[in-house]
């Protein structure tokens, strides 16, 4: 009846029973909240069943700061535990239980924080920037977000019942296998990542299809704002990207539920042909992040700067050929395979190539902000942390594209401390730059400084503090993964050091949720009364802040990039008739299709095989009842856009 | 062409795009693990080519009909979209049946998929081509449902040519597998 789930599920050590209470209860309290301040139906009708790109975007916002917390936590454990333990008994975590929590959050801070946050903030801006009220299809963006929430949910429910995998973020085979990890572990993490992945691919399609057909009239394709375009890049690199990873974790579904051979020890399987696939996904999804925190940083500089973008053309060609050459380099994650020594020169030689359309973007920042009157609000700080940052840990994989470097560095914490380098300093400050820069756009209020600033310094200080010893150690030999040094290795110090920095980046972290409560707080005092907070350049500051739920009152004409600067300056005022809106109506289709697909995942985890026929079946009759329904919009009335334009109008 | 029709076209074809990748891995992964038999049988003991023919045979007539039955659709001919939309899901449903019994027939004479990794990637990369069938064939379903109750719309012409999209789109990954597993497997 219930497959291989039993009592047993639910009872864990201590340390594991806290974090299975911290997530019960959590729930409990949101529950209890909801109910006592009756909101269930405010909640419901407002946010989860909204088509709104906006509000889809602050719900993905929710989600990765909810998840960046639960990741920070396992991070935290982790330097705690190598601070402490200088031998195999002095711990306060099992082999096991460490190895679970460096691969939730290798996992979580992927999928569930970088693509969450990055989504969160595409959906606020994009359709703004493009000068459409909608994306090209609302009701997908909402099944696209509810079913990355599914996959969030079900590794949350890993902590409650079962276990994680305890594989690495990756979980290469012959580990993976069920010969090595019989527990549930690595199919939690499978399901969670299969049907997030489905999400993203969906939302990949959404977005494509409204860049390449939802602009403004008059907006070409040369004359969209950068952060568009690295947008479309980083979409383009999804749809070619993302099915590999489908069918790769498919095939390991099948190794693991089927008995079949693709990747096991015996009978012809192959494990490096999963490492292989794997990589051919993951080195895009690397500049799947990356490309669009490069697009905030084109936004805010400009911006900030008080100057035009320097090279927008050599933008947009760098862009697209980091799209393309991301997919020539996946063989630089393991040069150490054996393919060989002409296989290994081509993809590090190709590595490095890809460092030129890097540094080309990097000096038209530079020469955007030569000359400039700069200003440093916080948002040109994490782009100040993030060019010091970048570069060191750009140079640091530069060192290691060189193959025999690479076989010394391999596995190594050097290679740790690079992609933190990369994925702290490159994608996470920039997506923190871009929720600095566009908060006031999306909430009507702008972030406290003060706490912003402390905020940054911490976490600039902290990285340092916190990976600088990683790279000594790595270099020293450390590998990573190590539940415990002996105190002999003369590792331990460093150890310290390490958790020190992480001390200082919680602290970064702390000032940021004080940050948010403070600007709450004072949100009168900041409010953006112009609906141009930051004296911008691009649509999205065209309209008030927060953005009417209908976007433009009348579709904006565009002439030239920076097209609203060009208006600002050329005191061109646009008046139109306002005319009826088509917006689409309120749906709970994605929260059932997420849910079906949530159950029949943990259908899949526990072997529970009826459930997930069950829940397939109600994918598939929810659907279809949807193929019926033939209204789908409502039309907002001229007088109640003026009315509300009146309301809010902007000085 | 409206708006909405242009968008969906566009996506859909990125939709086909990105289940091309898909099949691209699985292909891949035939190609490196197709002479991993392990003692096992090799590709020219299993299969039987005239079985195949007839299955591709069959595939593609059905590709035909969901022509007809697009064409008729967009001039308003309701019966014949229906009929055609019925041979189409009779001619896929046999192609599906065809499918089992071959794959019954490995599994019985012990050639199953977990004799090794050559018959791994071939019942995946086969099977998943079946699984597209099948799930086309519950969309065939879904439109023959909504021709009857509310006939010929403008969204269910839309809607019949990204069904047709998509068949068409099966039949190319499968003159694929018939290619590249059968004819090169044998021969």
């Amino acid at each position: 009846m219930f497959g291989n789930l039993t009592v047993s599920a639910f009872i864990h050590g201590p340390i594991e029973t806290g974090g299975q209470l911290a997530v019960v209860l959590g729930g409990l309290t949101v529950v209890f909240l909801l109910t006592y301040f009756k909101r269930w139906k405010w909640l419901w009708s407002e946010w989860l069943t909204s088509l709104d790109a906006k509000k889809i975007g602050v719900m993905y916002l929710i989600l990765a700061g909810l998840m960046l917390a639960r990741a920070a936590i396992d991070a935290f454990m982790m330097r705690g535990q190598q601070a402490i333990a200088t031998s195999a008994d002095n711990g306060y975590l099992s082999p096991d239980h460490f190895a679970q929590i460096f691969t939730a959050h290798g996992t979580i801070m992927i999928f569930f924080v970088a693509m969450t946050f990055m989504f969160g903030l595409i959906n606020c801006v994009v359709p703004l920037m493009l000068g459409t009220r909608d994306v090209a299809f609302p009701l997908l963006n909402s099944i696209s977000f509810w079913l990355t929430a599914a996959g969030a949910m079900l590794v949350n429910i890993s902590l409650v019942i079962g276990e994680f995998s305890a594989t690495g973020w990756l979980a290469y085979p012959p580990l993976s296998e069920l010969a090595y990890s019989p527990g549930v572990g690595v199919d939690y993490y499978i399901w969670a990542l299969q049907i997030a992945g489905l999400g993203t691919l969906l939302a990949a399609v959404n977005f494509i299809v409204t860049i390449m057909k939802e602009r403004a009239a008059g907006m070409k394709l040369m004359q969209m704002p950068i952060f568009v375009w690295t947008t479309l890049g980083s979409m383009l690199l999804i749809i070619f990207a993302f099915p590999i990873l489908t069918g790769t974790l498919g095939m390991l579904a099948l190794d693991r539920t089927l008995g079949m051979h693709f990747f096991t020890t015996d009978l012809g399987g192959n494990a490096m042909m999963y490492v292989n696939l794997i990589w051919a996904w993951g080195h895009p999804e690397v500049y799947i992040l990356i490309l669009p925190a490069f697009g905030i940083f084109s936004e805010l500089v400009p911006v900030f700067s008080k100057k035009r973008l320097f090279g927008y053309t050599s933008m947009v060609v760098a862009t697209m050929l980091i799209t393309i050459m991301s997919f020539g380099v996946w063989v630089h994650h393991f040069f150490t395979m054996g393919a060989g020594a002409n296989v290994n020169a081509f993809f590090g030689i190709a590595t490095m190539a890809i460092a030129i359309p890097t540094s080309v973007k990097i000096f038209n920042w530079l020469f955007t902000m030569f000359r400039g009157r700069i200003s440093y609000p916080t948002p040109m700080l994490w782009f100040m942390g993030f060019l010091f940052t970048f570069l060191v840990g750009g140079m640091s994989g530069i060192l290691m594209s060189v193959p025999p470097a690479d076989f010394q560095l391999h596995n190594s914490l050097f290679l740790v401390a690079h992609f933190h380098n990369m994925v702290i300093g490159g994608v996470l400050f920039g997506y923190f730059a871009g929720f600095a820069y566009w908060f006031p756009k999306i909430f009507g209020f702008a972030l406290n400084e003060r706490f912003g600033v402390y905020a940054f310094w911490l976490w600039i200080v902290g990285f340092a503090v916190a990976f600088i010893p990683l790279y000594i150690l790595g270099i020293m030999g450390m590998t990573r993964r190590l539940d415990f040094v002996d105190l002999a290795s003369g590792y331990h110090p460093l150890l310290v050091v390490a958790a020190i920095g992480a001390v200082i980046i919680s602290l970064g972290m702390a000032m940021q949720v004080v940050q948010l409560y403070v600007s709450v707080r004072d949100r009168k005092k900041h409010k953006d009364r112009t609906g141009d907070f930051w004296d911008g350049r691009t649509l999205e500051w065209s309209v008030p802040s927060p953005a009417p739920f209908y976007n433009f009152a009348t579709l904006p004409q565009v002439h030239g990039r920076d097209s609203f600067w060009m208006d600002k300056q050329e005191k061109r005022i646009h008046h139109e008739t306002i005319t009826d809106i088509h917006l689409p109506k309120n749906s709970s289709v994605a929260l059932f299709v997420a849910g079906f697909a949530l159950t029949a995942g943990f259908g899949m985890v526990w072997h529970i095989w009826w459930l997930t026929l069950v829940a397939l079946g109600g994918v598939f009759v929810t659907i279809v009842l949807r193929s019926f329904v033939e209204e789908t919009e409502y039309v907002v009335s001229a007088e109640t856009i003026k009315a509300y334009e009146a309301k809010h109008k902007t000085a | 062409m409206n708006r909405d029709a242009t968008k969906g076209y566009y996506g859909f074809w990125v939709y086909i795009m990105s289940d091309c990748v898909l099949f691209a891995s699985l292909f891949a992964t035939y190609a490196v693990l197709h002479t991993e038999t392990f003692n096992g049988p090799a590709p020219a003991q299993l299969f039987d080519l005239s079985f195949v023919l007839t299955e591709t045979l069959i595939l593609l007539t059905s590709s035909f009909m969901c022509g007809i039955a697009y064409l008729s659709a967009r001039e308003g001919k309701k019966q014949l979209t229906l009929y055609a939309l019925i041979a189409t899901l009779i001619l896929g449903l046999s192609f599906l049946g065809m499918e089992v019994s071959e794959f019954g027939k490995l599994v019985a004479s012990g050639h199953g998929w977990t004799v090794s990794a050559f018959l791994s990637s071939y019942f995946a990369l086969v099977g998943t081509h079946g699984l597209h069938v099948f799930l086309g064939s519950l969309w065939m379903l879904v439109l023959i449902g909504h021709i009857a109750l509310r006939g010929i719309t403008d969204t269910l012409v839309r809607r019949l040519a990204y069904f047709s999209l998509f068949w068409h789109f099966l039949d190319i990954i499968w003159i694929f597998i018939f290619t590249i597993v059968y004819l090169m497997g044998i021969y």
